[in-house]
């Protein structure tokens, strides 16, 4: 077996190229194998001031000529050295030596010009509705079911003398959904104390109850009742997935809310949630940006906010021209997808118009 | 200034994490050992949110201590709920006394969370099926049109995922082979997928919308 191997010319080969987009402190190692069912081992070092430091090991595999390996925690702008050892069957040993590559740091992430593009593009249009709605005109928003059973939800829970409750979901502050949630939070709770009624949310975390808190005393605030607000109906319940749906289905089922409000981003316990809020009754209004999630809400909720709508919901509420503008700047930069979706098909149906499908595909594609 | 200086750090934090977005170079990106901004970002968040826990765990004595003090009916789940959260500390201590890690193999603290904790977990989870063909039920009732065309996409896409379904259906029309798991993939990868990118798509511009409402301090109903 031996000697069939050695009759093989082994050639290996590698060279040592800057990482991109990195703030310089890697190297991409790339080595060339001709015959690697020969090699028993490949070892790539790096000189350091005259000592060397083998890199991680490389697991050779008989059918793979080529492999990549990234150097990295290394100075920038420092020269390094690097060996290559390449060990064949027969015992013999190759050796390449490349000497003197500087890694490099990049100003700008390339592969993220087209989100710059897509940015600036954005904020051009952002910026011009923007404009339109200072000088006053008025910006047509459409109609959202959803959010115009606010008030109906909450009179209802009212009259039949029973509190409404708000689910803000398993979201953390820093997930856009619960910012959402807690934007529509603020109108509710306004509309609670206007009815004189109790409002109460339960909260998975700790972060978003100190955000619920201030945001639902804001809103009896402004509804001129603080003294109807009660700081202890919102609180944390528990940081665990299934502990907190048990929490909440239980106080569903004691407190017998007569609204029931969701909205943030949530997991499997959507339907557990939903389900025993329809089993006592409740007006259930929904709305989540997780798409697995919509069907569950749409089967067991009265209205359900698809993804999108609950962004627009503090515009929608409040009616402020700015807010509305940056919805209309939103229209337009969904159109120029729809656009790019449109023109993707025809040219990806047409043979000759491949060229153009890549163009796109080269385009839109992020990372 | 109550509103004024959340907006300034809200401004400039978000201003830093797109900068950082584009620029790879220290100390937007990382650079050797040192994390970049965003990620330094987000280790405060976590060191914050450390806090807050504890802020939290207060509110939520506090809640059910008021319901025992006032001797509300629902008051013996009060007791137990704020019983359970001491057992869960004492043990959790014990075992880290004991064996210097809670988390270690047969510590009390692990015989609670896989004897006692997981099995109440997955009881929540069983639910689910129940409450699926209750809600399943109700969604799939052939009131009109829509509701029927889900009916049957539905009832596709179940026989067409279940090994019987293989059996049911299998013919030769215009050339292609058709059978159900066939025409549940197409349900499921065409028609389906279309309708979630389409709301994907949205919900990533109202995200950016309402992203820059929040940097440019256009949005401030998150603020109390």
């Amino acid at each position: 077996m031996n000697f069939i191997l050695i009759l093989f010319a082994l050639t290996a080969n590698f060279e040592v190229t800057d990482y991109p987009n990195d703030s310089g402190d890697k190297l991409n190692i790339k080595i060339f194998l001709s015959h690697p069912d020969s090699v028993i081992s490949v070892k790539v070092f790096r000189e350091e001031e005259k000592e060397l430091r083998e890199l991680e090991p490389i697991k050779i595999f008989p059918e793979q000529k080529e492999y990549l390996l990234t150097d990295k925690g290394i100075d920038r702008g420092r020269s390094y050295n690097y060996i290559l050892e390449v060990e064949t069957v027969d015992g013999k040993k190759i050796r390449k030596i490349i000497s003197d590559v500087v890694p490099k740091a990049e100003l700008f992430h390339k592969k993220r010009l087209n989100v710059l593009v897509f940015l600036i593009f954005y904020s051009f249009f952002l910026f011009f509705y923007l404009g339109k709605a200072r000088k006053g005109e008025e910006l047509f928003l459409r109609k959202i079911p959803g959010l115009d059973a606010i008030d109906e939800a909450v009179g209802r829970s009212t009259e039949m003398g029973r509190p409404v409750l708000y689910i803000l979901g398993l979201g953390y502050i820093s997930d856009i959904a619960t910012l959402a949630g807690l934007s529509i939070l603020g109108r509710v709770a306004k509309k609670v104390a206007q009815y004189e009624s109790d409002i109460i949310v339960p909260c998975f975390d700790p972060i978003v109850m100190a955000a619920a808190q201030e945001i639902t005393k804001q809103g009896y605030m402004e509804a001129g009742r603080p003294d109807l607000y009660k700081e202890k109906n919102i609180f944390f319940l528990t940081q665990d997935q299934f502990g907190y749906a048990a929490g909440v289905d239980g106080i569903m089922l004691r407190e017998k809310p007569g609204a029931i409000f969701f909205q943030g981003y949530f997991y499997a316990e959507s339907l557990i949630l939903a389900e025993t809020g329809y089993s006592i009754g409740a007006i259930q209004i929904a709305g989540t940006t997780a798409t697995t999630q919509l069907p569950f809400f749409i089967a067991a909720c009265d209205y359900t906010l698809i993804g999108e709508e609950m962004f627009a919901a503090s515009a929608y509420l409040t009616r402020d021209p700015l807010m509305v503008s940056t919805i209309k700047g939103e229209d337009i930069a969904k159109m120029v997808f729809m656009g790019f979706i449109v023109l993707g098909t025809i040219f990806g149906s047409l043979p000759f118009a491949s060229n153009l499908y890549n163009l796109i595909m080269n385009f839109l594609q992020t990372f | 200034m109550k509103r004024e200086v959340p907006l300034i750090i809200t401004f400039l934090s978000g201003i830093i994490i797109i900068i950082a977005f584009f620029i790879p170079l220290y100390p937007f990106g990382s650079y050797k050992n040192f994390p970049g901004l965003q990620d330094r970002f987000l280790q405060w968040y976590n060191i914050l949110l450390g806090f807050t826990l504890i802020l939290g765990i207060d509110t939520l004595i506090a809640y059910h201590w008021k319901k025992i003090k006032e001797g509300s009916k629902d008051a013996p789940y009060s007791i137990a709920l704020i019983v359970s959260i001491f057992i869960t500390l004492a043990v959790g201590i014990f075992s880290w006394v004991k064996y210097g890690d809670p988390f270690k193999a047969g510590s009390p603290f692990m015989f609670y969370y896989d004897y006692i904790f997981v099995p109440l977990q997955s009881t929540m989870f069983a639910l689910l099926a129940f409450f699926i063909a209750s809600a399943a039920y109700r969604a799939f009732r052939a009131r009109n049109l829509e509701a029927t065309l889900l009916l049957i996409a539905a009832a596709f896409v179940m026989i067409g995922r279940v090994p019987a379904g293989d059996n049911i259906l299998n013919i030769y029309l215009f050339g292609y082979h058709i059978t159900l798991p066939k025409i549940a993939a197409w349900i499921l990868d065409t028609p389906n997928m279309a309708v979630q990118r389409g709301i994907l798509i949205g919900v990533a511009l109202g995200g950016i919308a309402m992203s820059l409402r929040i940097i440019l301090g256009i949005e401030k109903t998150y603020l109390s």
